[in-house]
Order: C-alpha cells, then sequence, then structure tokens
C-alpha cells in the first residue's frame, strides 16, 4: 500500500473521547460490570430509553434458568478464525469443543479465498483432576512451545476456562514468558465462563488481546477501512462499494493473518455490521490510535445502509461520491421493494435475537410495513465502549415511531415460547443456533436471519423481503412439523407471564407460586 | 511415534463427561438438569453433533442449567442447583430429570447429592451424576450416566419378574455415534429376526416405559469394544442380569453373521433358526455386492490400505468390516477416544483377530496432530483410505488418498436414520466410500 498521507494520531477524531479507563488494564472485563450490560428486562424500549443514564435498568436475575452460552465460544469462536495463529485453551477437554465446532468451517471460509490456513491450530491443556489441585502452569507452558513447535504460528492465544480461573492460574505471566522465549505475541484471553452472563464480553475479550497483543502502532496510513464482522459473505460487494470511495475493506477477524491484524492502526477508519460485535476494537483502535469508528446505523435495510454509508462517505470525505450511490441502488431496487412491500404489510412479528441486530432488524421491518409486536433482546447494552446508546437502539425511539414491547431474555427459550404461544405472530425471526424450530413447533412460521449481510443494503433489503414472503406463504413445512410434535413446556408455565421467574431490580426473591405444575 | 516433545489434546475427537447430557436426552421424555456454566450445553452440542441434528422434545437449547457466575464461585451454588430444579419440575414437561455438574461447582464443592436428596418427594424423579469435565471423556461420562440412572432410579423401583427373550441392547451412545438412531434400531432388526424381544432406552421415543423394563431382561446385551461395560456390570450386580460383551458394533455380512451365531447360541436360539436368518441376509447381501463387483474391482483410485482414526468402537467396527468382508489390508489403526488404559489389552487383542491371521498394530492416542505425522510417515502402496473425521479430509486429500467421515467431529454430511450395523449398513458404507472414490478419473 503507498503511503496516503503522514500520521496524526488524533487527526482522524471526529468525536470526543470516549469515557476513559474501558481499555486499560489486563482484561475487559464483563459487560456487566464495564458497560452496565443486563440479561433481564421487561417492559418496552421506550421505557429503557426514559431510563437510561445514571437511572438505567438494573439487572435483574432469574430463579429459574436454563442454559444459554458463554464468553468463550464468542473470543475462542472468532480468533480461531484467523489463519496462521494458534489457541491453546487451558481447560478441560470439553472446553476445546470449540476446536471441533470450527473444525471445517475455517477450512471452508479460508478454502474460499485460496489462503492457506496450515498454521492455525487449536489445542487443549486436557486439564484432570490434579490439575485442579495443584495447577497445570507448567503443562501449559510445555504445550505453547510445542504447538509452537507444530504450527510456527505468527501468534498464540492463551485461552482461559472456568477451571484455570476459579484455581487461579497466572496466564498473563505465563504468557510474557513463553512470548519472550519465542519473540512472537503470545496473548492470554481472558473469557472464563463464569465472568459474565453476556457472551458479547468475549468478543471483547477476543478484541482486547489483538489490541494489546497484536496491533502495532502505524507506521503510515494506508486506503484501508477496517470491517469488523463475522465471516465476510458480502466480500464482493462491499469490495466492490468501497472501490468507488476510493478504499479497500479489511474484513476481521476471520481469514485475516496475525500481520494484517498488526497493522489495523494504519487504516483510516473502521466500520461494524454489529454494534456488539465491534464496540471493543472500533472504540479501541479509535482510542488507542486515532483510527475513526464510523458511529451509525448497521448497514441494513434502506436507512442503515444509507446511514452507514453516508457516516463513512464523512470520514473519508466522499460524500458526493456516496450521495451518487445511494441515488442509483434507490432508483434501481426501490420500485421492487415497493412491490413486495405491498404483500407483507400488517404482518405480526416476533424478534428474538442479540441486540445489536435485533434493533436493527426492528428498523427493516418496520420498513417494509411488517408490525414488530415483541422484541426480545439476549442482553442490553446501554451503552457501547464511547459511553453512547447504540444507534439503532436510539433510532427506534426517536420520532413518532410506536412503542415496543421488550425483554431481555439471556436466550431464556421458556420465555419466547411462553410469549410466542400468547401472541401468536404471523413470523418469528431468529438468530441464533437452535433457536428457530421453537417457534414452528408453535405452528409460526420463522426466518432466521443466519447470515449477517441476509439484508444488506437496497438489494439485501430486497432478497430479505422475498425471503419473509416466501416462508409466510408456504407454511407447509412448519404446518407439517407442529401438528406432530408437542412442546416440552408443562401447561402451567405457558399459562405463566413470561417474566415470571424475573427477581424484582432490587435483587428480593420473585414471587413463585405454590400450585402444582400440570404436566400436558 | 513421531519425535513430538510431547502429547497435546490436538484436533480433539471427544469432549469432557459433561458431553454426557446427550445420553440423558436420548431417553425420551429424560432431562438433564446442569449445574454448570452457561456455555457448557450449547457448545458441547453444536461440537459433538456438528452438522447433525441436536435439537428434539428436548434440546440443548432448552436444559434447564444454573448458568454459574462469578457469583456460586464464591458463595457456592447449591440454593441456584435447588431453584433450577425446583424450577425444572415446573417448567419442562419431563419424566426424569438427571442433575449433571460441571467443573466450577465441583471445584467450589457443591454437593449435588445434598441437594438433591434434600430436595423429599419429587413428582417426577431426580438423579444425579457428577459430570465435572476434568473427571474425564463423554464416553466415561455415558457410562457414569447410566450407572447413575440404575442406581438410583431403577434400583428404588418394585422388583419385577424377568421376561424371557428379553434382551437390553447398549452399545452406540446417543448423538455421539452420529448414526447412532440407525445403528441402535438395526441391532435391535437382527435380535427381533432371532425371535427374541428387543429393549432399547434410546432414540425415537423409546425412554422411560423402555427403561422401566431393563430389569427384567434375559440378557443384556453390550456391543462395544469399552463403553457400557460398567452399567451393564451394575445391572448384573443389582438386578442378576447376566451380560453378553460383544467388543465390535457388526458391519457387513462376516461380522452380522458372527454377531447372530454369538447372541443365538448364548440365548439357545436353535441354531436352524439362526442359520435361516444369516443365510437369507446373505443371499441379499451378496446379491448387490456380485452385481458391483465390476466397480469395486476394476478402479484405479481405490486404496488397498487403510487406517481408521476415531473412537474404539468405530476403529474395530470399520476395521474388520474392510479386512473380514471387502479383502483390504490394515496400516496402523488410532483410537482417539481416550480409552481408559484397563480396557486397552483386549481392543488390542481385538484388533489380532482378523481372518488369515492378519493383525493390526492399535495406536491409542488424542494427538491429531502426531497421527497425521504418523499417517504421512507411512507407506500404504498406493492411496491411503482414511477413515475418521472431517479432521482427516485435508490428510487424505494432500496424499491423494480416500476419504470418509464416520464419526465425530463429523460435518459436511448429514446423517438421519441411515445406519452401518448389520448387512445392509455394510452396503451403505460401501455406497458412502465410493461417492468419495468415484469422484477420481477412473
Amino acid at each position: 500500500m503507498p503511503i496516503d498521507r503522514p500520521i496524526d494520531p488524533h487527526g482522524d477524531r471526529t468525536d470526543p473521547p470516549p469515557i476513559a479507563g474501558t481499555l486499560g488494564g489486563n482484561e475487559s472485563g464483563a459487560r456487566e460490570g464495564r458497560l452496565g450490560s443486563v440479561t433481564g428486562y421487561s417492559g418496552s424500549l421506550r421505557d429503557l430509553a426514559a431510563r437510561s443514564g445514571c437511572d438505567g435498568p438494573k439487572d435483574r436475575d432469574r430463579c429459574y434458568s436454563q442454559a444459554s452460552l458463554c464468553n468463550s465460544a464468542c473470543a475462542l469462536g472468532l480468533t480461531g478464525f484467523i489463519t496462521d495463529a494458534a489457541i491453546v485453551h487451558h481447560g478441560p477437554a470439553g472446553c476445546a469443543v470449540t476446536a471441533m465446532s470450527i473444525a471445517n468451517s475455517k477450512d471452508q471460509l479460508a478454502g474460499s479465498l485460496g489462503l492457506d490456513n496450515s498454521r492455525s491450530g487449536y489445542v487443549c491443556t486436557d486439564m484432570d483432576e490434579s490439575a485442579t489441585v495443584f495447577g497445570a502452569v507448567d503443562t501449559l507452558r510445555d504445550v505453547a512451545l510445542e504447538t509452537y513447535r507444530r504450527y510456527r504460528p505468527s501468534a498464540v492465544f492463551i485461552g482461559a476456562s472456568c477451571v484455570s480461573g476459579v484455581i487461579g492460574e497466572d496466564l498473563d505471566g505465563l504468557a510474557r514468558e513463553v512470548a519472550e522465549e519465542l519473540g512472537v505475541p503470545v496473548a492470554p484471553i481472558h473469557c472464563e465462563g463464569f465472568k459474565s452472563r453476556i457472551w458479547a464480553s468475549g468478543f471483547d475479550a477476543a478484541f482486547h488481546a489483538i489490541l494489546h497483543h497484536i496491533v502495532k502502532p502505524p507506521e503510515r496510513k494506508r486506503p484501508v477501512v477496517n470491517v469488523i464482522n463475522f465471516f465476510g459473505s458480502a466480500r464482493k460487494e462491499l469490495t466492490e462499494l468501497f472501490a468507488e470511495l476510493g478504499v479497500e475493506p479489511l474484513f476481521l477477524i476471520s481469514n485475516t493473518s496475525v500481520e494484517e491484524l498488526s497493522r489495523l492502526s494504519e487504516s483510516v477508519a473502521t466500520v461494524s455490521t454489529c454494534g456488539t460485535l465491534g464496540s471493543y476494537l472500533g472504540t479501541g483502535l479509535e482510542e488507542l490510535y486515532g483510527v475513526p469508528y464510523v458511529r451509525a446505523l448497521q448497514p441494513y435495510g434502506i436507512a442503515g445502509w444509507t446511514s452507514w454509508l453516508r457516516a463513512l462517505g464523512e470520514v473519508l470525505g466522499k460524500q458526493a461520491e456516496v450521495e451518487a450511490i445511494v441515488v442509483r441502488e434507490r432508483d434501481r431496487y426501490l420500485p421492487r421493494i415497493e412491490e413486495v412491500t405491498a404483500k407483507l404489510a400488517g404482518l405480526r412479528a416476533v424478534v428474538g435475537m442479540g441486540p445489536g441486530y435485533g434493533f436493527n432488524t426492528v428498523r427493516v421491518l418496520a420498513e417494509l410495513g411488517i408490525d414488530v409486536v415483541h422484541q426480545a433482546a439476549w442482553h442490553y447494552d446501554k451503552q457501547y465502549d464511547d459511553g453512547r446508546a447504540p444507534s439503532a437502539f436510539d433510532e427506534l425511539v426517536t420520532g413518532d415511531r410506536p412503542d415496543i414491547s421488550f425483554s431481555v431474555s439471556d436466550l431464556q427459550n421458556q420465555e419466547i415460547v411462553n410469549l410466542l404461544s400468547t401472541i401468536r405472530p404471523d413470523i418469528y425471526f431468529s438468530r441464533h443456533p437452535g433457536s428457530t424450530v421453537w417457534a414452528m413447533k408453535l405452528g409460526i412460521p420463522a426466518l432466521c436471519i443466519v447470515d449477517e449481510y441476509h439484508i444488506l443494503g437496497y438489494r439485501g433489503t430486497l432478497t430479505f423481503a422475498y425471503s419473509v414472503l416466501d416462508v409466510v406463504t408456504n407454511r407447509s413445512f412448519t404446518e407439517n412439523l407442529s401438528r406432530r410434535v408437542k412442546l416440552p413446556y408443562t401447561r402451567w408455565w405457558l399459562e405463566q407471564r413470561h417474566d415470571h421467574f424475573l427477581n424484582p431490580e432490587a435483587g428480593a426473591p420473585a414471587h413463585r407460586t405454590d400450585e402444582e405444575p400440570s404436566h400436558v | 511415534m513421531s519425535d513430538s516433545l510431547r502429547e497435546v489434546l490436538d484436533q480433539p475427537r471427544y469432549v469432557c463427561a459433561l458431553g454426557a447430557m446427550q445420553t440423558v436426552q436420548g431417553i425420551h421424555r429424560a432431562v438433564p438438569v446442569l449445574h454448570a456454566g452457561p456455555g457448557c450445553a450449547q457448545k458441547l452440542a453444536g461440537g459433538i453433533a456438528g452438522s447433525n441434528g441436536d435439537s428434539g422434545y428436548i434440546a440443548p437449547q432448552i436444559y434447564p442449567c444454573t448458568n454459574v457466575s462469578e457469583t456460586e464461585t464464591i458463595f457456592g451454588g447449591e440454593d441456584a442447583l435447588r431453584n433450577t430444579i425446583q424450577g425444572a419440575l415446573q417448567v419442562v414437561d419431563a419424566d426424569l430429570y438427571v442433575v449433571l455438574s460441571g467443573c466450577t461447582p465441583e471445584i467450589v464443592g457443591d454437593d449435588i447429592a445434598a441437594v438433591v436428596d434434600g430436595l423429599g418427594p419429587t413428582p417426577k424423579p431426580v438423579v444425579y451424576a457428577q459430570t465435572a469435565g476434568f473427571r474425564g471423556t463423554n464416553l466415561q461420562g455415558h457410562d457414569w450416566v447410566l450407572s447413575a440412572i440404575i442406581d438410583q432410579y431403577l434400583g428404588r423401583r418394585p422388583a419385577a419378574d424377568v421376561v424371557p427373550g428379553l434382551v437390553n441392547i447398549w452399545g452406540p451412545v446417543p448423538s455421539y455415534d452420529p448414526f447412532w438412531t440407525g445403528n441402535l434400531r438395526e441391532l435391535e432388526s437382527l435380535v427381533r429376526e432371532l425371535g427374541l424381544e428387543p429393549n432399547i432406552v434410546f432414540g425415537e421415543h423409546r425412554g422411560l416405559p423402555e427403561l422401566d423394563r431393563v430389569p427384567q431382561a434375559e440378557l443384556n446385551l453390550l456391543v462395544s469394544p469399552w463403553v457400557g461395560l460398567e452399567p451393564v456390570r451394575l445391572l448384573e450386580e443389582r438386578f442378576g442380569t447376566p451380560f453378553l460383551h460383544y467388543p465390535a458394533l457388526p458391519v457387513g455380512a462376516f461380522e452380522t453373521s458372527r454377531f447372530l451365531r454369538t447372541l443365538g447360541e448364548r440365548l439357545g436360539v436353535a441354531s436352524e433358526r439362526v442359520e435361516s436368518v444369516i443365510d437369507r441376509h446373505e443371499r441379499e447381501y451378496y446379491y448387490h455386492i456380485e452385481r458391483t463387483c465390476d466397480v469395486f474391482l476394476e478402479n484405479r483410485a481405490m486404496s488397498r490400505r487403510f487406517s481408521v482414526v476415531s473412537d474404539a468402537t468405530t476403529a474395530l467396527a470399520v476395521s474388520r468390516f474392510l479386512v473380514n468382508d471387502f479383502g483390504l489390508v490394515p496400516a496402523t489403526q488410532y483410537v482417539t477416544d481416550a480409552t481408559p488404559p484397563e480396557h486397552r489389552p483386549a481392543i488390542e487383542a481385538a484388533f489380532r483377530d482378523f481372518q488369515y491371521g492378519i493383525t493390526a498394530d492399535v495406536v491409542f492416542s488424542t494427538d491429531g496432530f502426531r497421527i497425521h505425522e504418523d499417517i504421512r510417515a507411512t507407506d500404504y502402496f498406493g492411496p491411503p483410505l482414511v477413515i475418521g473425521s472431517i479432521f482427516e479430509k485435508k490428510l487424505a486429500e494432500s496424499l491423494g488418498g480416500n476419504f470418509l467421515a464416520v464419526s465425530a467431529p463429523l460435518k459436511e454430511r448429514l446423517v438421519l436414520s441411515s445406519s452401518y450395523v448389520g448387512y445392509r449398513g455394510g452396503l451403505t458404507l460401501l455406497e458412502d466410500l465410493y461417492e468419495y472414490v468415484l469422484r477420481k478419473f477412473n
């Protein structure tokens, strides 16, 4: 890349410095503590908005819960896709199941770009009973050295586990020692499962390790825009789009090399396709290296895409180019979008997904004339690492938009099924493994927005609208299934309020009925 | 094997003891109640099942779980567990609740037994097993969970008379064996053909009624090299039920016929009956083999020598089929399921028991990297055939060999109800194998 212009670490800053202190220290910590994020709430979007700031919602625990997800899956699932980094998971064998989960997907992704990922690896220290008593830092050191010998990675990540956390293994000290010995970055990732109910804290833990151990100070500026996303499925579209703005996208962090990550500070801007995902890295790059983090709606639907592109154009000084693209895309797709929207108007929908993607989806559904009668988010960040509320949330509570019934449900499926069986919407939108079928069992067609770019821009909006139309039109799969299966919940549960098990904010135990459940 | 400095769990092909939650889910209307971290259920299920279904009436996405947080690591989690069990009894419509503990509660010393015993009378049975990840593998966990159910549930039910000819079938591990439902159904069908009454507690709507009949069986039939030995021994101790330990999952004509003869002899089935069943199946089986022999025999790409990299059950089953049925020659076989040392000699002996005095070396290793180094250093005198998990795909491709994924992590193929067990299963295995072979020029 040519030198575009000289370095001025703060010259690109378009906003005041974010709240201090979030990015220092050895770990990113839990979102509950760092951002005041919550995993239990029942009310509405406007109620939440009115209570933000110091009077924000307090976290509400549950006196009954089902399994959710932990931050190690997010942290090490992400870093496992770096093409030349090794992960040493310091825990019992089961924690390293992520290595099985990503075994072929990382090869499929790398293969799609013709990348060689043979220097990536994911191993485990396989902690046993004696390790829980005596510790296993020596084993960890041996395994880390052996892993380096095997794969010659450009960096090694040491992943924490509940066991390593509970027995107090010194991962930071060990990482420093091994890094000195090997001469490559060795970064601990503090993703102990018990530390946060919010698995997105694992994104932060991974990005913390990358920010503090991999990213180097800039030597030059490059016409590159960091794109924080998951798997880069819109690589072709966004590369073409960004070329019109004179920049190249660098899709993070799957299919990147350690060398590419080390130069994130040299990019001219950072954008994210998900506010939840991008907060820590985007803010960190801005705070530490002055790389502007583009604050906008995420690029889904018409308003989102336009807002995202305009904000990027502003940072790049390419406003005119952006306006031309907006007009072109609108003229090309809007008539076709309006045509299908007429067929969707009046559908009643429930949305259940992570907050970052969920708020954006709700806005897109409104654009399509679909009535969102309830949104469930797995958690809620009242602010991101820059101290501001999520843009996509703000958008939903400004102007004359109707208020929307809202719950924060920590992936508690019994709450979702309870809501769905009461509301009986025309369609349910999901975006989490294993969460879609439950609506179908109730006879409610469901659409899982598996790919993050499904609703990208005008073209994505058109595709998405037809996906919705197809799902509500041909209900055979849903109805065939629902007629033959039974829900695994008692009638008693379905007759309770969905927030029955949420403790009051004060922390006192919730009222529970004494009546026996009637098994149905 | 190689010059690696130490054995490392690299390319893991099994998970921890808590993975036995899948064994509970395999029993229809039984539900695991986890006292574990928030991510254990979803992570383990996703890794074990891979691209195959892990949902169902009960699913990892709905397991009751204490989602152990920092609070429980400091103050203990017994109250949280009690609430979660009581909530589970109210919310989840199940017939058996199996409490499973994960790492953190066991390290901080939560007394799971005391919590369960202290519940008093419950509307549905509640049992518990200690399955912390650091205690062992999901296969050991499978045994511990079944033993807990035998001990705490079956052991407390009133005694009932033995039903002659009733045979409990054990072996395939739910979900971890990608073909578990099909394999169990095929075993069931073979046992039924001998005029016996099969009883299986796992799979399509088999659950508590089948479990309740377990103590009445005339025989426990264990079809597995080592997984399941502990529970069938416990059943013998508790209910006096003898067991037949048949070490190899029967795949193809040779092993299936031997299996039927062994079982028939053990239970006194008339040999005419056994032989007539075998004869009918073998005629059908060899009808298909005969009409396809040109494809098998006149092929440039197929291998003569093979290695299986898999759990003990799969490695033995596939090896026996390829050697005794299909005429291939075994190179080293790799057993990757962290088989407990006491079971290894018997497995090694089983790999020395092929036709014509053919034997195979067995390496027990959980280190996929070293296994691959070893395979790379082996001369297969032609393209190697490597059968195992998705981890072997790139290896086989890089060696110009043939490949089939048959065990966890499986990936890139979908298994609903198909099976490699029995006569039909052997044919299915050949179909799947040649799907890969036939992609190459011949």
